[in-house]
């Protein structure tokens, strides 16, 4: 689709990032020490703490991850809002006051507060580093995502934007700016959020056959003996399959208009016993001199030219209604549930020359199926026979209910506030924010999915096209705060990582003694360094779904943090070798898996996912308890010399 | 004052363990069981999800009161540093 920013939109985004940083600015000065800059004095209220809680973590992941998906395919997305809410409950039931009774500025510290050991500063720091960076790839990614229908720019821009003004705030402020910053987003996103959701239900469901641009999609039902002598519409001549498209004779037809020349693509779908359903497709062409076609003329520059259609219609309703007029929370989902919906899947043609064209075809599907989990691929395996692709599920599910707790960007929160009720409190207001979020999501998803605003090639833009579609000031106002949210979610990560790099690792880890005032410089200079990795990294991953990111970045967090975090909570004979076997044991192995995946195969390197080494691509259900073991192993080993010495 | 916190954490974690223990094992080992709607038209995926969501909320309040932070300020629970 075409992107053209509108100046009240541009407006109202530049109005509220200045404001952000402002305040940022104005909190930063007052922060000098780096009991300031790293843990805000331990002086937050536990109830600004816990709305910034949810600032941190309803992140680009979960405002435009969740919904996208969901938009595209349903309840699936709603799987993950589950699972990092039930995260929560670890990190307040096992995790969150113990954590603020050992340590000080960082998870190292809370795991080292009894040995004292360079060796387990070095391997949680490193740890931390290494899922902070992870974590930082899904939100860069969103950025972009956001920048593009808001200002019009590439996705790249978008990247370099937020990496360059997250450097900016975490070099000039620190952690109390920081949570304010986060306060205020955190807050604002639950509150806009539930303004759309309120919307979605005004406005109810109405049957199209195309998206907001006025386009009808054509669908035509033909004989099977006219489809195999060609004699399908009157103007229409069907195109012999060549030039790559002979593999998918079985599903595609090109018809070329007599008058006007134009091929279209239609699917083939079988609707009887010899009867078939032909459904007009979308196509987009990439040549290789760079030049990109769009249903085969080339893409144009601005409105009215050729685009995609935007789509997310359902074309019947329970009752052969047309609308349904404004719903109730409740009946929302019972009419979907009854309705059917035009879903849409892509699939590529390889050219001889050297150019790919991306068919994007509708698939009517019933709101049923819309509603249960299994339809995205990384859910398909739960209606599969095998039992890797089960045991993936679970491993997936596993994971985000272990990752939340691990997170070293959720942890240093715990060192915002005064002391361990403060902690529990802030927790509790951060699970409630954050559950009534997830609860939204489903409506904004589903919401998107039926909203005729769709950008059939960009599924990580489902919610702020939302917007875009219902009220020009409402889009603006939400994009600018889902693109806070992301600065401020990257900057807490980079904030992580920093403590990590001074506290731990050098300062610990390596016995460089510093003043204070050298640490603080020493963390900025490493948080510019770890934001530049982050804004290269967030242009490579561009086109993966960033909820997908973030369970990988959980998988890591999970299996290299928290068996040393629980065991040395609750297991009196853990040793100080055994914390160091089960980070290293927990991130060399879950890393290992990740980059050996199928998924990293097709996503990243582009080789066949066939030829993966591992067999289903989510770490956790045999990293987690790797870490846990090797943990367990190696401090009953090492016991009597550490008793000893 | 802390064991008792920690007692009661761990139990309500428990709770909370077999209720998305459940939900995890129904959808992978019986995936159809999601589409059955018992309640108000709605299927059990979406009633299960936000019964996960809306019970964490429930349990995480329930925790808090039972910590009493209603009381005080809190610092009855704090432990010195070993």
């Amino acid at each position: 689709m075409i992107y053209e920013s509108s100046s009240q939109a541009v407006i109202i985004f530049f109005a509220f990032v200045g404001f952000t940083l402002a305040l940022s600015f104005w909190l930063g000065g007052k922060a000098k020490s780096s009991a300031g800059y790293f843990a805000a004095h331990g002086q937050i209220p536990w109830f600004v703490n816990g709305i910034a809680f949810a600032g941190d973590y309803l992140s680009a992941a979960s405002f435009l991850g969740i919904c996208g998906m969901i938009a595209f395919y349903g309840y699936d997305g709603f799987l993950y809002s589950i699972g990092y809410l039930a995260g929560w409950i670890v990190a307040l039931f096992v995790v969150a006051e113990p954590m603020k009774r050992l340590g000080k500025f960082t998870f190292a510290d809370a795991l080292d507060s009894k040995f004292n050991s360079p060796g387990i500063k070095l391997a949680a720091g490193v740890s931390t580093l290494v899922v902070s960076i992870f974590y930082l790839i899904p939100q860069m990614v969103g950025a972009g995502a956001l920048v593009t229908p808001l200002l019009g720019f590439d996705q790249w821009i978008g990247v370099v934007m937020v990496g360059s003004v997250v450097i900016l705030i975490v070099v000039t402020a620190g952690m109390v700016s920081t949570t304010w910053v986060q306060f205020l987003k955190g807050g604002l996103l639950v509150v806009f959020s539930a303004i759309l959701t309120w919307l979605i239900l005004q406005r109810g469901f109405k049957v199209s056959q195309g998206g907001n641009d006025g386009y009808q999609f054509r669908t035509l039902t033909v004989s099977s003996a006219a489809l195999a002598d060609g004699t399908i519409a009157d103007n229409e001549e069907q195109v012999a399959a060549n030039d790559g498209w002979e593999p998918v004779t079985e599903r595609f037809l090109r018809l070329k208009n007599r008058t006007t020349g134009a091929v279209s693509v239609w699917s083939i779908e079988k609707s009887g016993d010899d009867q078939v359903t032909l459904r007009e497709s979308q196509t987009l062409t990439k040549t290789l001199d760079g030049k990109i076609l769009v249903n085969g003329e080339e893409k144009g520059q601005k409105k009215g030219e050729p685009e995609l259609h935007p789509v997310g219609f359902l074309v019947e309703l329970p009752g052969g209604r047309t609308e349904t007029g404004p719903l109730s929370p409740i009946e929302f989902f019972r009419t979907l549930q009854q309705s059917k919906v035009v879903l849409w899947r892509s699939e590529k043609v390889k050219h001889t020359d050297g150019s790919e064209t991306t068919v994007y075809f509708p698939k009517l599907t019933p709101g049923s199926q819309v509603l249960r989990p299994g339809e995205h691929p990384t859910f398909r395996g739960i209606r599969s026979d095998k039992l890797t692709d089960k045991v993936n599920f679970l491993s997936l599910m596993l994971a985000l209910f272990c990752g939340t707790a691990s997170l070293p960007h959720i942890l240093i929160r715990y060192y915002t506030v005064k002391d361990a009720s403060s902690a529990r409190k802030s927790t509790i207001v951060g699970i409630a924010s954050i559950g009534f979020f997830y609860v939204l999501t489903l409506y904004l998803g589903l919401g998107a999915m039926t909203s005729g605003a769709l950008d059939v090639s960009e599924e990580n833009m489902a919610a702020p096209l939302l917007a875009k579609g219902m009220n020009t000031w409402l889009f603006a106002a939400i994009s600018a705060i889902a693109f806070t949210t992301v600065l401020g979610t990257v900057s807490g990560l980079i904030l992580a990582a920093a403590g990590a790099v001074t506290h731990d690792l050098m300062s610990s880890a390596f016995g460089w003694s510093m003043s204070d005032t050298e640490k603080v410089r020493i963390a900025k200079l490493s948080s510019v360094v770890v934001g530049a990795i982050a804004i290269v990294l967030g242009i490579l991953f561009q086109k993966m779904n960033p909820t997908f990111l973030v369970g990988w970045a959980f998988s890591v967090a999970a299996s290299a943090n928290l068996p040393a975090l629980v065991m040395i909570l609750f297991w009196p004979r853990v040793t100080r070798q055994g914390i160091i076997a089960g980070i290293v044991v927990g991130m060399v192995s879950s890393l290992t898996w990740i980059l050996l995946s199928s998924e990293a195969y097709s996503k990243v390197y582009g080789l066949d996912p066939a030829s993966a080494i591992v067999p289903f691509s989510q770490p956790g259900i045999l990293t987690i308890p790797a870490g846990f073991v090797v943990l367990v192993i190696v401090s009953l080993l090492t016991r009597n010399e550490t008793v000893s010495a | 004052m802390n064991s008792r916190n920690s007692r009661n954490g761990l139990i309500l974690f428990a709770v909370y363990l077999v209720f998305y223990g459940g939900f995890v094992f129904l959808n992978a080992f019986d995936p159809d069981s999601m589409e059955r709607t018992p309640v108000a038209g709605l299927n059990l995926a979406v009633l299960y999800g936000f019964g996960l969501i809306f019970g964490a909320v429930i349990l995480s309040g329930l925790y808090g009161i039972l910590c009493g932070d209603a009381s005080g300020n809190g610092s009855a629970d704090q432990e010195p540093k070993p």
